[in-house]
């Protein structure tokens, strides 16, 4: 019974940051058609950025937190504005690609200019862990969930109350129409790729103390939040939390029970079931194309 | 030639098709109007087997293809145009209509691979049933010139010269003529009666009430999903409920 | 003279020619190696090129079937001590087998989805050779004891200089002789527009898979005739890395071109030797030439050389 509530609480942890990953993935693809190949990178970017930054100069946490998030947030942007907005002519699969180039170039730099070792950061409480019946509960992991809990739902709050945030939600639903109205689509969906690294960053930031990073663990992470956003769908605005989380349970019990070596390839099993099973996620509604 | 069965489909609650049938003779031309929304290219995509319908059946020269997918229902001789043109951009005007006759080409894919002398006298017989096509529709002098680059007048009428490759029993044609210009509607509907002069079951949807009165042997009036009326051009034009239908109760009243 | 040029075969016949120009320079050893590498890779970007840029469909897994062409040979000679070059000819229908079964349900998928399908199964196979060290050697890969083979007398450098020629040569007719084939012909429809095509009788599914499965079989001749070259295989060269490295070829040389296929492989190739310097900037230098292709040339660059070519030629006259 406690391993299983050990597995439960392990599962939960790293499915908060599935969700985070799987979360500003869908921000993304809803505003704007792009699947953005390079949402891992937003969060290693975050973990590595804040480590070198401590660690090699001295930063203390918050002065790095923030740095490692300001310069995750232009990279986004500037994956937007100098990339994807230029290629206004490229097809879906054509944008996909420029994504993975964009992926690439920041693993590259990444490994290049902050070196190929892992990254440690401090955690953000002062406890390390506490024991609840016999289960062991790190502290971080709480800060983790907690975490993510408050950026999800200040996304929501912002998406629904928000001038700004409704007139993503109109992009999302209606690019045409919404710049019909006057809705500046270029700036919006700036705004989200802008938003979509913060979040990206700030969960690397809180995930490293506990998974620790490395130039190469964004691109686990993208397939991982996107087999999230898959499972929970796109349609809700909760799914691809519940699908994140549903990722980090499966893995937990797969390595708990199966094998821990396989565990990435769980969460590719699970994506490719999902596929064959629930082609428009589980939580979506059936919809016809039209001729 | 074709039968259609009691056909209808809904779209989540919304009732697009109910209950519609009618059935073509061979070599017959059948013309579907009816006011915008009626259900005209959903019945169309019904046929065709693009939307699987919620009830009814589709019988072709008396066998139930209900059940069969669009490529199926192809190879038994039905095929049709489209709407907004899915025509093969990259592919040449003469190339697209040869992609038409694939289904009567021969031999597997190694054949095709190793480039033998067979392929390519198919190649070359095939490259003259499209020219002929092609001619048959005015514009063969097109031939090799990219699909993606040519007007909209020629596209549809390259749409309809690939659907003859095919050699159908059934064509349908999915407004054949709109945004064509005078000239270009004269010529499809001389097409049209060289076609089924051939034998060619016709079944179209169109607007342009002109041509269709002129053209079809039989008319098909739809509204809001179900079948108005069926009758010959002239008895569709006196009908009153096909007028209410078009222009609304008072202009009825004052026809 | 216009009119042979643009034949379907001019392709193999320039390549061919190519291939024995070169032969006559006086090369370094390292070139010779080079060009080899090129002609392999070559071949598994044309097959890439048909599935891509003909039939439309996207593979990110594709590494995979090099390696499984590679380690097929290496373990089969390793653990059996049967001969590389009866295993290569029984990985090729093997791999059709496997792409046929894959291929089936996967197909069905459509775009991004199709794409992190085949990213999936290309990670699972790579994480299966990386762990099943027994059988794999791990991360460390496995080495194939080969005899030297010598062509003619040749020294075994050269011997696969022209063994690979060879196969691309041959990847390059057989494609050539498909794309000028009611087949060929079929896949490229299907490209522009799967419903079309399916309403004039073609079966979009089957041709679909026709296109991996030949894809695949490419890919697996290449991985073979890798490791039977380099007397070396790792997981690396069938990950996801190295299945990205492959889809960057294939549409920075340009989608549709065969001579596009050519050239991407090339830039691949021949890329790290330029880099030696800046060595560790390596991946950062192919994700950037990525994006600045995508943005500025989406097309790839042979198509993009020959439209402008062919306007240039419409202004002059």
């Amino acid at each position: 019974m406690v391993t299983i509530l050990q597995l439960i609480v392990s599962g939960l942890t790293v499915g908060a940051i599935y969700a985070l990953v799987a979360v500003g993935f869908t921000l993304i693809y809803r505003a704007s058609g792009i699947f953005n190949f390079a949402q891992g990178e937003f969060f290693m970017l975050g973990g590595m950025l804040a480590g070198i930054a401590m660690a090699s100069y001295g930063l203390s946490y918050p002065v790095a937190a923030l740095l490692a998030c300001v310069i995750t947030v232009i990279f986004g942007l500037a994956l937007f504005l100098l990339g994807i907005n230029p290629a206004r002519s490229a097809s879906p699969i054509q944008l996909l690609i420029l994504t993975i180039g964009a992926s690439l170039l920041a693993r590259g730099l990444a490994s290049a200019i902050l070196g190929k070792d892992f990254v440690r950061l401090p955690q953000l409480l002062p406890w390390d862990v506490w024991r609840i019946g016999g289960v062991v509960i790190q502290v971080q992991a709480v800060a983790i969930v907690a975490g993510a809990f408050l950026i999800v739902s200040a996304m929501g709050i912002f998406l629904s109350r928000a001038l700004t945030g409704k007139a993503i939600v109109a992009v999302a639903a209606n690019t045409v129409g919404a710049q019909l109205v006057g809705i500046n689509r270029v700036a919006v969906i700036s705004l989200c790729f802008a938003l979509s690294a913060l979040i990206g960053s700030l969960g690397g930031i809180l995930a490293t103390p506990i998974t620790l990073t490395s130039y190469d663990t964004g691109v686990m992470l993208a397939i991982k939040g996107f087999t999230g956003a898959m499972l929970g769908g796109v349609g809700k605005p909760y799914g691809p939390v519940i699908g994140g989380l549903l990722v980090g349970l499966l893995e937990a019990f797969g390595a708990g029970f199966l094998s821990s070596v396989y565990k990435d390839a769980l969460a590719l099993v699970v994506l490719l079931l999902v596929f064959a099973l629930f082609p428009q996620g589980i939580f979506a509604s059936r919809s016809v194309e039209r001729v | 030639m074709l039968k259609v069965e009691q056909l209808g489909i809904r779209f989540g609650g919304v009732v697009a098709l109910d209950g519609v049938s009618f059935s073509v003779a061979e070599g017959e031309i059948y013309a579907l109007i009816g006011p915008n929304g009626a259900g005209k290219t959903t019945l169309f995509n019904c046929v065709s087997g693009l939307y699987v319908p919620t009830g009814g059946s589709v019988f072709l020269d008396g066998a139930d293809i209900s059940s069969l997918k669009p490529f199926e229902r192809a190879r038994r001789g039905m095929t049709r145009t489209f709407q907004n043109l899915q025509i093969f951009e990259h592919m040449t005007v003469v190339e697209n209509v040869m992609a038409g006759a694939r289904i009567h080409e021969k031999g597997g894919i190694l054949a095709h691979m190793l480039g033998l002398r067979s392929v390519k006298a198919q190649n070359a017989a095939t490259r003259r049933q499209a020219l002929a096509h092609l001619d048959q529709v005015g514009i063969a002098d097109l031939a090799d010139q990219m699909a993606g680059a040519q007007s909209y007048g020629v596209v549809k009428r390259l749409e309809i010269a690939r659907a003859l490759a095919t050699q159908p029993r059934v064509l349908m044609l999915d407004e054949p003529v709109a945004g064509c210009n005078a000239i270009e509607t004269a010529e499809v509907d001389a097409v049209i009666r060289d076609v089924a002069r051939m034998g060619v079951t016709v079944v179209l949807v169109e607007h342009d009430m002109h041509m269709v009165m002129g053209l079809a042997d039989r008319v098909h009036v739809l509204n809001q999903g179900r079948t108005l009326a069926v009758g010959t051009p002239e008895e569709i034009r006196r009908n009153a409920a096909v007028i209410e239908a078009y222009l609304g109760a008072t202009e009825a009243a004052d026809a | 003279m216009r009119n042979k040029l643009a034949s379907p075969y001019a392709p193999p016949v320039i390549i061919a020619a190519s291939i024995v120009l070169i032969s006559c320079l006086p090369l370094t050893n390292f070139q010779v190696r080079m060009a080899t590498l090129l002609f392999i890779f070559s071949t598994v970007v044309l097959g890439k090129n048909l599935l891509m840029g003909y039939a439309g469909q996207i593979s990110l897994g594709h590494g995979a079937f090099f390696g499984l062409g590679a380690y097929t040979v290496a373990i089969g000679a390793a653990r059996y001590g049967l001969s590389p070059w009866l295993l290569t000819a029984m990985s090729l229908p093997a791999a059709g087998v496997i792409a046929w079964i894959i291929g089936r349900p996967i197909l069905k998928l459509r775009g991004y989805h199709l794409a992190m399908a085949t990213l999936a199964f290309g990670s699972i196979f790579a994480m299966v050779l990386t762990n099943a060290v027994h059988i794999t050697g791990g991360p460390d890969g496995m080495a194939l004891d080969m005899a030297a083979v010598r062509l003619f007398g040749m020294t075994p450098r050269w011997s696969w200089y022209w063994i690979c020629g060879g196969v691309l040569v041959l990847a390059m007719y057989l494609l050539a002789s498909l794309l000028d084939s009611p087949t060929g012909r079929e896949m490229r429809a299907i490209h522009d527009s799967e419903i079309a095509a399916g309403v004039l009788g073609i079966d979009v599914a089957q041709a679909k898979l026709r296109a991996f499965v030949i894809s695949a079989v490419f890919t697996t001749l290449a991985g073979c005739c890798f490791v039977m070259f380099d007397r070396y295989i790792t997981p690396q060269s069938a990950g996801i890395l190295r299945s990205i490295e492959f889809v960057t070829m294939t549409v920075v040389g340009g989608l549709g071109s065969a001579i596009g296929s050519i050239i991407g492989a090339a830039i691949f190739v021949v890329l790290p030797q330029f880099l030696t310097v800046f060595h560790e900037y390596e991946q950062a230098i192919l994700g950037l030439i990525l994006v600045i292709i995508m943005v500025l040339l989406p097309k790839g660059i042979a198509p993009s050389l020959a439209g402008w070519l062919r306007s240039r030629r419409a202004s002059s006259c």
